[in-house]
């Protein structure tokens, strides 16, 4: 009951205090020369136009810089993304050449792009075996990129055997996931530009 | 005081080897025993389990049990447990028999063949085994022990055991040895009886592929680092290692000392392939190349105790398959056969220690399996057929086998008799792998 009466009573003592009384008149501003008077109008609006501009540039700078940042980690990722064997093979897949070829696209439009192939194995099989192997699986890759025009000094190949599964256990789908070559940018990985 | 006197021996026993003294003043009354020859006796037939009795005794205990599984694991004896409260004498017997303390007849009558006496003898243990069959002693040692729970303590009674197994079949035994293998990525080694377990590598590192040297001072392994990286020699001492000049690059694994130490043949693998090298040991040039794979992969070089030839993996044909040349890279050939298509991979062969028999594993039915080759016979035997069973290797009785297997559901070390196929596990803890069997260790 108290709050709500509350507005009402300020609004009462507003309206005596204005009570009657004119406000005095306020003095009209003079101008130094009353051409001055657009010219500094002009003056912001051309300011204001100018930093709205710049803004805009930089914003679509930095959409263009965030854009190119994207490409470039796409690219990487790219570069980066496996490729997976047979059972105890170290031929490439089918469906991997496509996979490869874009990595020896990537790395021909990047001249200073140096990846390292390691070769994995699942498992199963010989554990000294699977050492030998991965190198295999390693080269393998090596040698298809350099047939796409890669110069092999760009490509280290070293093999891990079975020595560091991505999925644990002993099912088929670990063993697949498993038998595989990680591609990793040892230099040259920032910036990349995309292949023409 | 017998302890005290034991402890005061540990230092010195630490730094000596085992020294075994036989005395003769005992069998001034056994005019055939020799000295310096063994006596082998006439009952005992290979291929047989005579029963053995351990004469019950006091003070040495922990000895006595150690002999006791040692003589068990070494799958020559039955070892016979008598009943609580059995007599070891036999006071109504006379002469001979009464004045050696054993009561042979009531031993014939529990089917053993052989007594064998333990007791405290001033600075160790007079060890003595008697002959039931004639009633007499055969042979007997003192050996100097450390104390027990010291250095060296545990490895000189292996000896001691090794020794009457030599009495009783002209070979000694193989307690005294240890075994290398990879646990968690480590290097370790254990004794024969499953004791004495001890990492050799820090966390940290990964270790693969280890392999002794025949006087059981070094351990060569594969350390990987960043996908590739050098072979090791490793004291067994001090502990301390350094990298085989010339495995700088690549990835350099699976080692074979050569049987006269000088050489070590290995595995180099790059993305060329795998091939066979061979290094001096003694320093001096580089490694000899012995297989040229172009896009095939050779590996896994295993040597015949006479050094004259290697036995190693190829895949010249497709699938691995267990080839063998002459020591300097000439005369390769098929060794192990297969039919193409059907017989599954076979890997990780290992040279017997007599040079009778190659031992590796081959897929069946997509599990690894231990298998023999009589290299002699040309004809390969199956030894495994339950879980996974792979990369076998020798003991230096060349008549055991460890290998890993999974049948209780993770990989640990499994040994097996060939003789009898006799197999227990050996203790590890953990998920054991790429087991090495050392030679007979002094």
């Amino acid at each position: 009951m108290r709050l709500s009466s509350m507005p009402l009573l300020l609004a009462v003592a507003a309206l005596a205090a204005c009570g009657g009384k004119p406000a005095p008149e306020q003095p009209t501003p003079q101008a130094e020369t009353p051409a001055a008077q657009p010219r500094v109008n002009q003056d912001s609006i051309d300011a204001a136009n100018r930093a709205a501009e710049e803004a805009r540039k930089k914003a679509a700078a930095d959409a263009a810089a965030a854009d190119a940042a994207a490409r470039a980690k796409g690219l990487a990722g790219e570069v980066a993304s496996m490729i997976h064997f047979d059972y105890d093979k170290s031929d490439i897949r089918q469906n991997d050449q496509a996979v490869l070829d874009r990595k020896a696209a990537i790395m021909g439009a990047n001249p200073g792009l140096r990846v390292r192939i390691s070769g994995h194995a699942d498992e199963r099989g010989s554990d000294e075996y699977n050492l030998a192997l991965g190198n295999r699986r390693a080269g393998a890759a090596k040698r298809y990129l350099e047939g796409k025009g890669v110069d092999g000094s760009r490509i280290d190949v070293i093999s891990y055997g079975e020595e560091r599964p991505l999925e644990q256990g002993s099912s088929e789908e670990a063993y697949a996931a498993n038998r595989r070559d990680e591609f990793e940018i040892t230099g040259g990985g920032d910036n990349l530009k995309a292949p023409q | 005081m017998t302890r005290r006197i034991l402890g005061a021996l540990a230092a010195l026993a630490v730094t000596a080897p085992l020294t075994l003294l036989r005395s003769t003043a005992a069998f001034a009354q056994d005019t055939t025993h020799v000295q310096d020859k063994i006596r082998i006796v006439g009952t005992y037939q290979p291929g047989t389990r005579p029963g053995l009795v351990i004469v019950p005794g006091g003070g040495i205990d922990s000895v006595r049990a150690i002999v006791k599984r040692d003589l068990d694991y070494s799958d020559r004896f039955e070892v016979v447990v008598l009943p609580e409260g059995a007599p070891s004498t036999d006071a109504a017997r006379s002469g001979a028999e009464a004045a050696a303390g054993i009561n042979y007849g009531l031993y014939r009558s529990f089917g053993a063949s052989y007594a064998l006496e333990l007791n405290p003898d001033g600075a160790g243990v007079l060890a003595r085994l008697h002959d039931l069959a004639s009633s007499k002693p055969i042979n007997q040692l003192t050996a100097t022990l450390p104390a027990p729970g010291d250095a060296g303590f545990r490895m000189a009674v292996h000896r001691l055991s090794d020794e009457v197994v030599r009495w009783v079949t002209g070979t000694p035994g193989i307690a005294a040895t240890q075994l290398a293998f990879i646990m968690d990525k480590r290097l370790y080694r254990v004794d024969s009886d499953g004791y004495s377990q001890t990492p050799l590598t820090p966390t940290g590192t990964v270790a693969l592929s280890p392999a002794w040297s025949p006087d059981g001072r070094t351990i060569a392994y594969y350390r990987l680092g960043e996908g590739k990286g050098p072979l090791m020699l490793l004291d067994a001492a001090s502990g301390s290692q350094s990298a085989l000049p010339g495995t700088g690059t690549g990835t350099n694994f699976a080692p074979a000392f050569s049987p006269d130490g000088r050489s070590l043949a290995y595995t180099h693998s790059d993305e060329n392939g795998s091939d066979i090298f061979v290094a001096s040991l003694g320093g001096g040039g580089a490694a000899q190349r012995l297989t040229v794979g172009r896009y095939a992969d050779n590996l896994s070089p295993t040597y015949s105790p006479d050094g004259r030839r290697i036995a190693f993996v190829s895949t010249r044909a497709g699938p691995p398959q267990i080839y063998s040349m002459s020591a300097d890279g000439t005369d390769q050939a098929l060794m192990v056969p297969f039919d193409f298509g059907a017989t599954g991979p076979s890997n990780a062969p290992e040279w017997s220690p007599d040079g009778a028999t190659v031992a590796f594993h081959r897929e069946v039915s997509g599990s690894p399996q231990i298998f023999l080759y009589d290299v002699a016979g040309r004809r390969v035997k199956q030894l495994t057929s339950s879980g996974r069973n792979e990369d076998p290797t020798w003991a230096p009785d060349g008549r055991h086998v460890a290998f890993i297997s999974d049948r209780t559901g993770r990989r640990q070390i499994w040994i097996i008799d060939t003789e009898t196929s006799r197999v227990r596990q050996l203790q590890a803890p953990g998920a054991a792998r790429l087991p090495a069997w050392s030679r007979r260790l002094r």
